[in-house]
């Protein structure tokens, strides 16, 4: 089971509580993009086993939006940030290069 | 005017000591924006007699009192006859700033819980540390299946917030739950 703490309203929300959202960070390719672009953005995905962003959404409680931090492999949650990040904030990075260090995500590491 | 009546008119059930009861027509707000602006501060205060609450408190006396939804939402709480006003007078305080005020009353189940060991019962039907629940805390989450919102009062009872189309599934579940017995009491 998997407890995210909501960044907005404070609470430990568990699973059942959010809905995930998918990979954080997406950047969007739209009209007049090239067609990899564009298959980048709509197809390609990370599929880590450990290190990886989320969108997740407290959905049963106060309705935002939020990213996390958390290894798909151990489901150890690093943190939890607002999802108006553009990438992740240094705190998180740091948790996770203390417990998984030389670790890489897309363009973060 | 139509025959107002509550989503269960009334209704009670009583099982281990322990009553749930459909508590009647409240009135209820919705109001979001900017929950630090003076503006709103005031317009709050003068709706509903209290302060806006901090994150996840409602502070809420003899029906009528403010409740933390969301960082940009409050509930406000008032009688239901002076629901349509209020939420026209905090409209027109607002008029010139982004907000919305909707007198959401007849969308809405009210249920209260009481008795002993109401936390024990709370506990089968939420995903919330009951045991740390404090009063005046206000929550929304889930109750079985569907989304809910409640806090405690000083005598420990509960006051449950949940869509009036499925106030009947709440109040089931609720009184189900007591029905089936009581946890460590």
């Amino acid at each position: 089971m998997l407890t995210l703490t909501c960044p907005y309203c404070g609470v430990a929300a568990e699973e059942t509580e959010l809905t995930a959202g998918g990979e954080a960070h997406l950047k969007r390719f739209g009209p007049g993009s090239s067609d990899d672009d564009l298959e980048t953005y709509l197809f390609l995905r990370e599929n880590p086993k450990g290190v990886h962003f989320e969108r997740w959404r407290h959905s049963f409680g106060c309705g935002k939006w939020f990213l996390a931090a958390r290894d798909t492999n151990t489901l150890e949650v690093f943190g939890t940030y607002p999802a108006q990040s553009k990438a992740p904030p240094k705190p998180i990075k740091d948790a996770i290069t203390a417990k998984r260090p030389g670790w890489s995500w897309r363009e973060f590491k | 005017m139509s025959d107002l009546k509550s989503f269960y008119e009334g209704r009670a059930a009583d099982a281990n000591g322990v009553t749930v009861r459909d508590a009647g027509l409240q009135g209820m707000i919705t109001l979001r924006g900017d929950l630090a602006n003076a503006k709103l501060k005031a317009a709050v205060k003068k709706a509903c007699g209290q302060a806006v609450p901090a994150a996840r408190r409602a502070v809420i006396t003899g029906g009528r009192g403010a409740a933390w939804m969301s960082p940009d939402e409050l509930l406000i709480l008032v009688p239901y006859a002076e629901a349509a006003a209020t939420a026209a007078a905090l409209a027109l305080a607002l008029k010139d700033q982004h907000h919305l005020a909707v007198n959401v009353s007849d969308a809405r189940a009210y249920i209260t819980l009481t008795g002993a060991g109401v936390d024990e019962i709370m506990a089968k039907c939420a995903p919330v540390d009951f045991a740390n629940f404090a009063v005046g805390e206000f929550r929304r989450t889930r109750i079985g299946q569907v989304a809910a919102a409640f806090w405690k009062d000083e005598a420990g009872a509960f006051h449950i917030v949940a869509f009036r189309s499925l106030g009947d599934y709440v109040f089931d579940l609720l009184a189900t739950s007591a029905k089936a017995g009581l946890v460590n009491l």
